[in-house]
């Protein structure tokens, strides 16, 4: 039997948990189809987050690509079906792939499993970032490179803590519901083995009375712990958190059932959520908004 | 003795001949330990340059595996080496990641400034940053004349400048003491 998993018409890291809630009642070797007939637009989150949850089954799952030809259009774009057609049986005739470094997305999804992976997207993000950056959000010449070192640092926590590979990809788009303004947004997926998980590894580290996803996310996102005993560890998450603050900008991490975020004004998340549906892996979100007159 | 590190060729020789951005841990630990390595060479006592001005991009976890696990052993009571660093070519977004790797172990270092002045950045105090300005200023002196120029006294300067030798920012030549970036 197969049972279907619906994506919603919009794909982001609030309503892919609606896919999560449709997914975590099931076994990891059930087959399931995730139906992307009716969606009409993802985030990079949602999309890498697709790739990240086709990781994490034991039976290869199906894959129903969108009916919309721009909604393909552009999820071909940002390289999703390449990535796709490797992790998923796609349903109906595999959309026809872009190939790769002919898009005019900001990041197109990338796979990171090693150091030289984080090499190569640090190095093609600084050659498209600073014109975005600087014409198109308004931002200081000065947060090109801060923008560079952040993509770096997220994507390094696949590589040191994850203990298998993961997605990221950036993009800009305007923000119309939240914001009305113009974002630049990474994503950082995968499905490894979790901040929970990930800081039990420790050595030498004893369990608290109260100790689970939500507190391993607070010890590692707000108190910069690690699992290495290293007193240099953790100093890049504290450093994605200070370039975040520092332009206005919103973190968000999920791990495990729960899920921490760093809140700017213009937002009204809630800082911590307990209770979510199980997810593998840790999902990471980073927006920066377009800078306005007077901000 | 001065020694010249062109971090660039240390990443492009030992790490990928491609690369302009000092980012990743293992890149970091890759070209410290080259660094180490030609350390270990030299004899006597030594001021090693690590010029970062054709380096791209320095992200965190790179700047404290290049720089503050490179500095660490030589501020311990016993450093491997008769070793002092100069560091040049840092760019305000270098420095940025550097600054807070400095303050999370409690280093400082001595930076070449666009200008060519030496300053020290990281984490010192007002005491030792006041001895050791004093210092370069006059060019060098006894615990007396830096004590007077910097406006502290004979006891806590010695305190200070027996401090500063320690993390490798004042060289103590018999009874003179000179900061590290100085011009000889």
């Amino acid at each position: 039997m197969t049972t279907v998993i619906n994506v919603p018409p919009s794909l982001d890291d609030v309503t892919f948990e609606q896919v999560l809630d449709q997914l975590a009642p099931l076994p990891a070797d059930e087959k399931i189809l995730v139906d992307a007939r009716h969606a009409r637009w993802a985030s990079p989150f949602g999309l890498t987050a697709l790739l990240t949850l086709a990781q994490t089954r034991a039976e290869r799952p199906a894959f129903a690509p969108p009916e919309a030809e721009e909604t393909v259009s552009y999820w071909n774009r940002t390289g999703f079906f390449r990535y796709a057609a490797e992790l998923f049986d796609i349903v109906g005739s595999s959309p026809r792939q872009k190939p790769a470094g002919e898009s005019d997305v900001l990041l197109e999804i990338t796979p990171i499993a090693k150091s030289d992976d984080v090499h190569e997207v640090v190095g093609r993000i600084q050659q498209k970032a600073q014109h975005i950056l600087t014409r198109e959000l308004n931002l200081d010449a000065k947060a090109t490179m801060g923008f560079a070192m952040t993509l770096s640092e997220a994507c390094q926590n696949i590589v040191e803590h994850a203990g298998r590979g993961g997605w990221v990809a950036v993009q800009t788009y305007k923000w119309t519901k939240r914001l009305g303004r113009r974002v630049v947004v990474i994503a950082v997926c995968d499905a490894g083995v979790g901040f929970r998980q990930s800081l039990e590894s420790a050595p030498g580290r004893t369990r608290s009375d109260r100790w689970d996803d939500a507190m391993a996310l607070e010890e590692a996102v707000v108190r910069g712990v690690s699992r290495f005993r290293d007193p240099g560890r953790g100093q890049g998450l504290a450093g994605v958190r200070r370039y975040v603050g520092r332009w206005d900008g919103k973190l968000s991490v999920r791990s495990g059932n729960a899920r921490i975020a760093i809140v700017p004004s213009w937002d009204d998340d809630v800082a911590l959520r307990e209770g979510l549906a199980p997810f593998a892996g840790a999902q990471m979100q980073i927006t920066i908004p377009e800078r306005t007159a007077g901000r | 003795m001065i020694n010249h590190i062109d971090l660039s060729t240390v990443l492009r020789r030992t790490v990928c001949d491609l690369y302009s951005n000092l980012v990743t841990r293992p890149t970091g630990a890759a070209v410290r330990t080259a660094i180490e390595t030609q350390l270990a060479e030299l004899g006597g006592r030594t001021v090693t340059v690590i010029d970062f001005s054709n380096v791209g991009l320095l992200d965190y976890s790179c700047a404290d595996e290049v720089v503050a696990k490179l500095l660490l052993p030589y501020c311990d009571d016993c450093p491997p080496r008769d070793a002092y660093f100069l560091f040049r070519g840092m760019s305000e977004t270098h420095l940025d990641a550097l600054e807070h790797v400095l303050e999370r172990h409690r280093l400082a270092l001595v930076l070449q400034q666009e200008d060519g002045a030496p300053t020290i950045i990281g984490a010192v105090s007002e005491a030792e940053r006041r001895a050791w300005e004093a210092t370069l200023g006059i060019g060098g002196g006894s615990v007396g004349e830096i004590g007077g120029a910097a406006g502290l006294a004979t006891e806590e300067t010695e305190m200070v400048l027996e401090g500063l030798a320690r993390r490798r920012l004042m060289m103590r030549i018999e009874d003179q003491w000179v900061a590290v970036g100085s011009p000889s």
